[in-house]
């Protein structure tokens, strides 16, 4: 059984087939990334892992586990952990509480126990001493020292696609939903992005599923890809394979691409 | 001036009640954006259910509260359970004539059941002594309902700053999806908020008993403390506090000093006035998205 498995997923807006039949399966430890122009089903496809969307037919199999239908925070505690192509950040609140609150599911302390149990050795104390690190680690791991006590809604864009990077590791997944973590960052930003991917999958051995539109980034990183057009999947293999398919480029640059040059 | 001091210190006091509805109305804004209706008679069932216990069971004071109160924190979880979570993709306008139709349920039960005449509910200490402060006279309730809001605005900003549960309300009044994200339960999350919504009503319509309980109580007090919300922002606690008691305190000047007959008025003129200076409220805090 493979790691995590979508198998024949479809889904549909009204009369919109928005997914169609897609499955593809993902190796523990791996970059997986699903490329495609807009429209393609992309995130509708994150979408569906998370339990935001309920498809109607298919299986999403995590662990062995059929996850589809389950709602967000059974999906997040089996986990999978994901960012979003529009910022989806706490915005009153700061960089710190923001990746704090991907702690949420490891905090075992009660109303009761946080009011009346004080102290550094009291089992509230010991948690938040413990989460506190976690987060000051991720800080670490981001580079977000400089932001840790600012309000995310000013930050400046970059920083808030971090952040959410960060939150995201909060929650200590087993998969990791990137969807388009360098849209909109300049090419630095973006080679940092890279390098954080990279170190994401070596050192936290997290498996990575990704969508992105930047070629170089998803050539560069990606083990695998799968690409989508219109809700069907044309094609799935190695990146060099990938960007050479007929029906990739047709997809990417137009129907009458290949009569314009003849 | 003895004058002026005393009436900005009643209204001190009846902003208090005001205060403690406008702050139910605000934790609901903003879990299910929708201005609550239904926030006084989510209040006056338990009030009722207390007057019952007191007067006809003579249950004592100590165990009827804190019964009154649980019995709050389930109507309010009940109402969103069972009535509002049913509405299918509802729009504002939708939910807010849903809760319209909870509030005249709740109102028609309790004048069905309990009768509609004008009655006052037993209390540990008498609405009609007073303490006297220098010149200045407040009665014993006033004073208590006062500190009891104070101590209520303490214990939710703890709550809010410091618990798992109210950082995940905060969390999912400003970001839904992204919380479901975190593991957060955000459909439990909200029923909660009822609950606490309409506790801290009760506590508010409780402080009021002693003088009148009859089914159309809750009105004024729920009105005059959405009027305060609004002026404070609709969002923010501490907004809605404030408004409260600008808006008792105003209203107090008001009849002292111009009309007493339009004392209750003034109330919504105030907000005429806010909206046309600062629509959003005084306290609304607005972080625009950069894209």
């Amino acid at each position: 059984m493979a790691f995590f498995e979508v198998k024949d997923l479809s889904i549909q807006f009204g009369g919109l087939k928005a997914l169609d039949g897609i499955s593809f399966e993902l190796e523990k430890g791996e970059v997986y990334a699903i490329i495609g122009p807009n429209g393609a089903g992309k995130t509708t496809l994150f979408n569906c892992i998370n339990g935001i969307y309920q498809p109607r037919a298919g299986q999403i199999m995590f662990k062995d586990k059929n996850i589809r239908g389950k709602k967000p925070d059974k999906v997040a505690k089996a986990g999978i952990a994901r960012t979003f192509q529009n910022i989806e950040l706490f915005n009153n609140m700061n960089t710190m509480e923001n990746i704090m609150l991907g702690r949420h599911l490891y905090m075992k302390t009660g109303l009761f126990r946080g009011a009346f149990l004080w102290g550094k050795n009291s089992f509230a104390g010991k948690e938040e001493v413990a989460h506190r690190k976690k987060v000051e680690e991720i800080i670490d791991f981001l580079d977000l020292q400089a932001a840790r006590n600012k309000l995310v809604g000013g930050l400046p864009y970059g920083t808030q696609k971090q952040i959410e990077l960060g939150r995201a590791l909060a929650l200590e997944p087993e998969l990791l939903l990137l969807d388009e973590p360098c849209a909109g960052m300049n090419a630095e930003e973006k080679q940092d992005m890279i390098f954080w991917v990279k170190d994401i999958q070596d050192e936290l051995g997290i498996t990575i599923l990704l969508i992105e539109h930047d070629m170089n980034m998803v050539m560069d990183i990606s083990d695998r890809i799968l690409a989508l057009n219109f809700g069907r999947p044309i094609t799935e293999g190695k990146p060099e394979d990938v960007q050479k398919h007929p029906e990739v480029l047709k997809a990417y640059l137009g129907e009458d691409e290949g009569e314009c040059a003849a | 001036m003895v004058d002026f001091l005393q009436m900005v210190l009643s209204g001190i006091a009846v902003g208090s009640s005001y205060a403690l509805m406008g702050l139910g109305m605000v934790l609901i804004y903003k879990a299910s954006e929708v201005p609550n209706f239904v926030q006084g008679e989510m209040a006056l069932l338990p009030i009722f259910i207390a007057f019952m216990l007191l007067s006809t069971y003579g249950v004592p004071y100590y165990i009827a509260f804190p019964a009154t109160l649980i019995f709050a924190l389930l109507l309010g979880c009940f109402l969103e359970f069972a009535i509002l979570r049913r509405a299918k993709e509802p729009n504002v306008l939708g939910l807010i004539i849903i809760t319209i139709g909870m509030e005249m349920m709740l109102l028609g039960f309790v004048s069905w059941k309990f009768g509609a005449d004008q009655r006052a509910m037993p209390f540990p200490i008498s609405a009609y002594d007073s303490i006297v402060i220098g010149d200045l006279f407040i009665s014993t309730l006033d004073m208590l309902t006062l500190v009891v809001a104070l101590v209520i605005m303490l214990i939710l900003f703890l709550f809010f700053r410091f618990s798992k549960i109210g950082v995940a309300m905060k969390a999912t009044q400003q970001n839904e999806n992204a919380a479901a994200l975190m593991g957060i339960k955000t459909k439990q999350i909200r029923m909660v908020t009822w609950g606490i919504s309409s506790m801290v009503g009760s506590v508010a319509g409780l402080l009021i008993a002693p003088v009148l309980v009859e089914p159309y109580m809750m009105w004024d007090p729920m009105l005059k403390g959405f009027a305060g919300a609004v002026v404070g922002g609709m969002t923010s606690l501490p907004g809605a506090v404030f408004g409260a008691y600008i808006i008792g305190i105003v209203e107090h000047l008001f009849g002292g000093y111009v009309s007493i007959e339009f004392k209750s008025v003034v109330a919504f003129a105030i907000i005429v006035l806010v909206l046309c200076i600062k629509p959003s409220g005084l306290f609304a805090r607005h972080y625009v998205k950069k894209v």
